[in-house]
């Protein structure tokens, strides 16, 4: 708090930032004014929204750059002994600046895309998205358990709502259900870790819990409590199930909010617990994290690319994303506890960089086919294609997108890959005999992971936006509104951004590293390079990439145009000569998965159903499961309906046996009493 | 900057004459007549004067991917020390990040090929993105491999490193070596995987890819592969024969005629011993591609264990 006190200039930052949390919430309820007034919503108050978006990413972007004293402030609201503390440090400007920047892309698109106003009315939608946008923020903000507490409930509520916004489908009502009860087992766990962490003092805000020096058995019991319940939010392996049932069920807005702002929440949670609450960290702890990140990711990417659902797709493609973010931190907190601070910044700055990169590609993508779904009414990839022909926009767009999460140079989910990959080569350096020659192969499993990453995103893209129309109705589907674009454009400038600029958002991350560990990497060299540790030992310049590619391009382009020539003619496709095409002998979604169903057929439940050669209607059906399910979750719901029909044996539904109940508790309890 | 035009010139032009000169020591070997060394050349200018038929359906995209291609191929070139170590492009992507330039290539030739809708060329993406994925963690082992010897993934330093005590081979640079040809084949569509003859449909990989491009675009896809042949030959090379490259200090003009003279010799050689092997060994069936790209990885992955338990 003395810190705080004394700049009156600092201060103003994170005052700024809570009013302009509270606006959000103001907007909220200017929807209810008028609810069902489209126009006033969606060109008023949506942009407005959006708006204060770039506020809060200038004002995180201006701390970050300029003053990294931690800034707080104790808030008149809450209760009485327990009033709500704030405070704005690096790990929070951080975060804050994700949040803004990808969410003025998310509002103003949502300024565009809710104009039908289906199932809930347009003024409610907006009362739940600006609270969920606020909560957002102010979990981020919180500065103790209590007031992080509330504002993660909010969260967790209102986007609850926003999910079974169409809640007349059984369907989303049930992924809705699955949700709320993942988001309260994690919650339970993150208040449990809150308990453990004040150490018996009894002190809630994190100003005691920096302080109290916990026990081995007791920091891990809390870092334990917190991994279960941030990775809960997150999606990470077992723990995902909620996250391809619910991130699908929302309105592409709200999908883009979920799969990119708030696991980033979960993210930050778990960072602010385990690199600055707890005062230790132990190697195994990071091997736990590592080797779950690792599985979360190959996981994801496995699952995505058998998909057939776009937006179930992506929600897989999330896991994957997530689980290389948690990855960057298993390796970071495992480097730290080895007592090589520079390169747990860099894994560090790696899992940082890739939250920022996730954030405003995952949008993108889910934003996009938002576009594709208000086009064609269609979210099943079987029945898409061709789509860049009448959406050229949308496409255009979406394939930056795709590009970034490809992880492919020059765009900037390379970079944090990238970054990623070259701390793993420190990894042999950790002084534990086995685990210095184990974890190097993690570093194969993310280069599994990045190449199938862009297996799927080739699938993706190609299957929705390439080839021939699967359906005819297809022909009418007409591009997305300007704003849309506007929103879509927006982050698919974020994604070359970063990508060209990547020592900028390093230097961001810096700021947060030197907070936590002490410790940065090399951030002396310009914007457009990036040599994390020394130039000598590894650089990469996406800027020079790009230009140098466009540079070739634009060449060859002229001197095949002058020495050749530019004749062309359009044909029919050649096809091996084939005179018989129809867009049904493209591959379909579930063709495009079958090598990996094929290689890596052991982590699938597959059903399938194969037609016989004397079949009159021949029919082809494959149905992909979770395992997970069968082996965890299904276990669980048996035991829990067992207890209860065990409970059940009381409730005989009689009112004698209720007073013989009554009447041995009473002697029982006069027993006990005397 | 004149070295690096010069370089990235010699690359453009003597990509061809390597995938000629395979297919001439092939020819030899299965005891044929061989075509001329300069085949490729006059196939490329057929192609740039036809006229060029575009499916009706095609969009901007197949049309600009050629380009793409075939400038990331460029860049990559320039950016891989073939001859010089001290060019200015050289700290542009150290190896890592040539894996991602190349990656960039392969997604955008895999879009195009499912643009047009054809059963072919989405066939040939999906197989084509599927080797892609099993060959990359391979790849990678061999880079750690590089990595745990040379202190840098840079190509620069990795060659710099190794040219400093030039008749000191680690154990494990062999692993390494014969994982890296084994992605060598696997990536370039060679024979163990593809056949860069073959017109049989069901069997193609890379052919199914380039099914609907003609003219120009075809001759810009074409001149792309032989290029990241000739890419992957120099990657090669840095990695394992470093030898005549002139590194930093040392790279006037003597120097460079002395380099560029090594690696005329080098791609000869290597050219004669890639022909030996395709010659060989017969083509796997598609489904038998993962166990070859596992048998690279698990010998990368050796060459790592032999190098940090010996070197620890």
């Amino acid at each position: 708090m003395m810190t705080g006190m004394t700049s009156a200039v600092a201060i103003h930052d994170l005052h700024f930032l809570l009013w302009l949390a509270a606006a959000w919430i103001a907007l909220g309820f200017m929807g209810m004014l008028r609810p069902h007034t489209t126009r006033f919503i969606a060109h008023l108050l949506f942009p407005l929204g959006a708006i204060l978006c770039l506020g809060v990413a200038l004002l995180a972007g201006i701390f970050l750059a300029t003053g990294h004293a931690p800034q707080m402030v104790i808030l008149p609201l809450g209760l009485p002994n327990l009033p709500f503390h704030a405070r704005l440090d690096t790990l929070t400007g951080f975060f804050l600046l994700l949040l803004g920047l990808a969410g003025a892309g998310i509002s103003i698109f949502a300024a565009g895309y809710f104009r039908h106003g289906q199932g809930t009315p347009p003024g409610l939608l907006c009362l739940q998205y600006h609270v969920f946008l606020a909560s957002m923020a102010l979990v981020i903000l919180a500065d103790d358990a209590y007031f992080f507490m509330v504002a993660w409930e909010t969260m967790a509520l209102s986007s609850y709502f926003l999910v079974t916004s169409q809640h007349r489908i059984a369907e989303i009502r049930r992924a809705g259900f699955l949700y709320l009860l993942m988001a309260h087992v994690g919650a339970l766990c993150i208040l449990l870790s809150f308990g453990v962490l004040q150490g018996g003092r009894w002190q809630f805000t994190f100003d005691a819990m920096r302080g109290a020096s916990l026990p081995p058995f007791w920091a891990s019991a809390a870092f334990l409590l917190a991994l279960l319940g941030f990775g809960a939010k997150a999606g990470l392996v077992p723990l995902h199930v909620w996250l391809p049932e619910a991130h699908p069920a929302a309105p592409s807005p709200v999908s883009a909010m979920m799969s990119g702002l708030m696991l980033s929440t979960a993210v930050y949670g778990m960072l602010r617990i385990s690199f600055d609450l707890l005062h230790i960290r132990y190697w195994w702890w990071g091997v736990l994290v590592l080797g779950v990140g690792l599985f979360s990711a190959l996981f994801g990417a496995i699952f995505a690319t058998v998909q057939t659902d776009m937006k179930r797709l992506l929600a897989y493609s999330s896991i994957e994303n997530i689980g290389v973010i948690f990855t960057g931190i298993g390796l970071a907190i495992l480097f730290d506890a080895s007592h090589l601070p520079l390169f747990a910044a860099l894994a560090l700055s790696a899992a940082l960089i890739h939250s920022l990169n996730h954030s405003i590609f995952k949008s993108l993508l889910f934003l996009a086919t938002g576009s594709v779904l208000h086009a064609t009414n269609q979210r099943s990839l079987g029945k898409l294609g061709g789509l860049i022909r009448s959406m050229p926009w949308v496409a255009t767009l979406a394939l930056v997108g795709t590009l970034a999460i490809a992880g492919l140079p020059p765009l900037n989910g390379f970079v944090s890959e990238w970054l990623l990959l070259q701390s793993f080569l420190y990894t042999p350096q950790i002084p534990h005999a086995f685990l210095n020659m184990l974890i190097p192969l993690g570093a194969a499993v993310l280069a599994l992971t990045a190449a199938l990453a862009a297996y799927v995103m080739v699938k993706f893209y190609g299957v929705i936006f390439l080839g021939q129309h699967r359906e005819p109705s297809l022909v009418n589907a007409h591009d997305a509104d300007w704003l849309e674009r506007i929103g879509l454009a927006w982050l698919a400038l974020g994604c070359i951004a970063i990508g060209v600029m990547p020592q900028l958002a390093l230097r961001a991350a810096g700021t947060v590293t030197g907070a936590l560990l002490g410790q940065t990497v090399n951030l002396g060299s310009p914007f457009w390079w990036l040599a994390p540790i020394a130039p000598k030992q590894a650089s990469y310049n996406g800027l020079l990439l790009l230009a140098g590619i466009v540079a070739v391009v634009s060449i060859t382009f002229v001197v095949v145009r002058v020495l050749a020539h530019g004749r062309m003619r359009r044909t029919v496709p050649w096809d091996c000569g084939y005179p018989w095409q129809t867009s049904r002998m493209q591959d379909t979604a579930e063709g495009f998965g079958q090598p990996i169903r094929h290689i890596f057929g052991s982590f699938f439940g597959m059903e399938r159903e194969l037609p016989s050669p004397t079949d009159v209607a021949p029919r082809y059906r494959i149905h992909i499961e979770d395992r997970i399910w069968g082996v965890l979750y299904l276990p669980i719901a048996r035991g829990v309906q067992r207890l209860a029909d065990w409970v059940g044996l009381l409730q005989s539904g009689r009112l004698p046996i209720y007073l013989l109940y009554s009447f041995l508790t009473l002697i029982a309890l006069l027993v006990f009493v005397l | 900057m004149v070295r690096q035009f010069g370089e990235v010139a010699l690359a453009i032009a003597i990509a061809p004459l390597f995938a000629g000169w395979i297919a001439q020591c092939r020819a030899w070997l299965q005891s044929r007549t061989a075509p001329p060394l300069i085949q490729p050349y006059r196939m490329l200018r057929k192609l740039f004067n036809k006229d060029a038929a575009l499916a009706i359906d095609a969009s901007p995209l197949f049309r600009t991917t050629p380009y793409i291609v075939f400038g990331t191929m460029v860049l990559a070139a320039a950016i891989i020390p073939s001859i010089a170590t001290d060019l200015p492009f050289a700290r542009v992507a150290d190896a890592i990040a040539l894996i991602g330039l190349f990656a960039t290539a392969r997604v955008f030739l895999s879009l195009a090929a499912m643009d047009i809708g054809t059963a072919f060329g989405t066939m040939g993406a999906r197989r084509d993105m599927m080797i892609g994925f099993l060959a990359e963690p391979a790849l990678l082992m061999v880079l750690f491999n590089a990595f745990l010897l040379s202190g840098s993934t840079a190509l620069p330093s990795v060659v710099d490193a190794s040219t400093a005590h030039p008749f000191f081979v680690d154990p494990s640079l062999i692993f390494a070596a014969v994982a890296f040809v084994m992605v060598l084949l696997a990536e370039n569509a060679r024979i163990p995987i593809d056949n860069p003859a073959t017109h049989l449909e069901l069997t193609m990989i890379h052919e199914a890819m380039a099914l609907e491009y003609s003219a120009r675009h075809l001759a810009l896809v074409e001149w792309a592969s032989d290029l990241k042949l000739f890419n992957y030959a120099c990657i090669g090379f840095a990695l394992f024969l470093p030898w005549g490259i002139a590194t930093h200090g040392r790279d006037g003009a003597p120097e460079l005629g002395l380099a560029v003279a090594a690696l005329l010799v080098k791609l000869i050689v290597a050219g004669a011993a890639l022909a030996l092997i395709e010659s060989l060994s017969a083509k796997l069936r598609i489904f038998r591609a993962p166990e070859y790209l596992a048998m690279a990885f698990l010998l990368a992955v050796l060459g790592l264990l032999v190098h940090l338990l010996l070197g620890a």
